[in-house]
């Protein structure tokens, strides 16, 4: 496994009115590195990971994705877009498309792939993430777990460099929590690189090459899973541990 | 009865005007409307508020005032013609002015449907790499007119029965209620029989219409 880095964050700074959402974040991701990202509601955990693409803009601070500063808007913001795959909370599967339409979509209008490469590679992903039956059905008809191993798969279809999960099974029912989990730990064994905003404990002790604790929109501690989860070095990482683990 | 009966061909022939004006005006209309909206949401402030403009302006207008202003100012004054019979000069003028005119409609629908998608979708679509005008053709606008095609069909039918304006507004194109209006000026009609036939003639026409966008909402209707 390599350790070069892929996203960097230096001194990022966002305000979203008077609230400074993001204060000061240097984040380094290397490829083939797992990320998890933790901490309280409105820390700015997911602003973070929206920022890496560009879904949210920064204020100050540079953010670079290989060696290339993002571009502000246009079709080079739309290229660096394609090499970063991003599945959200909610899927955002498209709605009037199917399940193997959402998954060639990137590939034919991006990528300029042939459909029947697309179609093909499209359906290789579904069996992955075990739904290649229902590949006909449309996203409405699936379940919150099935849709979210689609979004999974159609980021995949698009071979990026780094997968943002922005609380992926923060809207599951719990027993499908587990099966969107499942297809994440395999790509992490697979080296994808990939940055994991969650609340998912036993995933970040599980996948994570590193845990970011954030709170009040800074990252406090950073350190391996099982030295942050055995013996957290902050006040603010142990309150926070305390509360989650002791149900 | 048997009076307007033994006149069936004119009102067919008027009708069948009618139905031309209204085919090409939805066409015309649609495509306007929808390069207009794509406008209204585009991330130029220019072609926003030309947008804007353009619909606010066309569509606080009275139909008639469009009318004219295409037959007695474009046509008559300035003298720009579209057509060299005086017939299909008038005819595609009236297609202009319907046209111009019911984009805003159409462009006011389409605008409402954008409204009700998820913002994530629009997310989803950037995230994968797409542009923006990829993602307004192939994300953004299928889905709102999907949801619009309710909103859309009374357009059409607004659309229908505004072509009768254009016969009085200074146009004089050929449609079915001119026709009526000629067989009474030449006294061959007796008057109420001739009003019912000519008002079954537009429910021929429309109420399909109701029900087949109705049908059409129901069928393409996008599932959350």
């Amino acid at each position: 496994m390599t350790s070069t880095p892929l996203v960097v964050l230096e001194n990022v700074n966002k305000h979203f009115g008077d609230l400074h959402v993001l204060r000061d974040i240097n984040l380094t991701v290397n490829s083939g590195e797992v990320v998890v990202v933790i901490g309280p509601s409105g820390s700015g955990k997911s602003t973070l990971c929206r920022t890496i693409n560009r879904l949210e803009t920064i204020d100050s601070g540079t953010i670079t994705l290989d060696g290339q500063p993002l571009p502000a808007e246009g079709r080079a913001l739309a290229k660096l877009r394609s090499d970063v795959g991003m599945v959200f909370q909610s899927f955002n599967l498209f709605a009037h498309k199917t399940v193997l339409q959402n998954v060639t979509l990137g590939p034919m209008k991006v990528l300029r792939s042939k459909k029947a490469d697309a179609e093909k590679r499209g359906m290789e992903l579904l069996e992955r993430v075990q739904i290649a039956d229902q590949a006909h059905k449309y996203p409405a008809q699936l379940s919150g777990g099935q849709q979210q191993r689609v979004a999974i798969a159609r980021a995949l279809a698009m071979n990026p460099k780094v997968i943002l999960f922005d609380e992926p099974t923060s809207a599951l029912d719990p027993e499908m929590v587990q099966e969107v989990l499942d297809v994440m730990t395999d790509l992490a064994k697979e080296g994808m690189t990939m940055v994991v905003v969650t609340h998912e404990m036993g995933f970040a002790r599980r996948a994570a090459k590193r845990v970011v604790f954030m709170a009040d929109g800074q990252i406090v501690e950073e350190n391996t899973p099982d030295e942050f989860f055995g013996s957290p070095r902050t006040e603010r990482a142990r309150d926070f541990l305390s509360k989650i683990l002791t149900h | 009865m048997e009076a307007f009966l033994s006149n069936i061909d004119r009102v067919v022939d008027g009708f069948s005007w009618t139905v031309r004006l209204t085919l090409l005006s939805a066409l015309f209309s649609f495509v306007l409307g929808v390069l207009l909206t794509a406008m209204r949401v585009s991330p130029v402030p220019l072609l926003r508020g030309l947008s804007t403009a353009y619909v606010e302006g066309i569509r606080n207008t009275p139909l008639t005032l469009v009318l004219l202003f295409c037959g007695l100012g474009l046509n008559s004054a300035l003298g720009l013609s579209m057509a060299d019979s005086v017939a299909w000069d008038v005819f595609w003028w009236a297609v202009i002015g319907l046209s111009a005119y019911t984009a805003c409609f159409v462009s006011e629908s389409l605008r409402a449907g954008i409204n009700t998608i998820p913002l994530g979708q629009v997310e989803a679509a950037r995230s994968l790499g797409l542009t923006f005008t990829q993602n307004l053709r192939l994300i953004v606008i299928p889905q709102a007119l999907r949801t619009v095609v309710g909103p859309l069909g009374s357009v059409l039918i607004a659309l229908t029965k505004n072509t009768t304006v254009a016969s009085v507004a200074g146009l004089g194109v050929q449609e079915a209620s001119r026709e009526m209006k000629l067989m009474f000026d030449q006294g061959i009609a007796p008057v109420l029989p001739t009003f019912v036939g000519f008002a079954i003639g537009f429910l021929i026409l429309v109420l399909p219409m109701g029900y087949f966008f109705g049908w059409l909402a129901k069928r393409v209707a996008v599932v959350r």
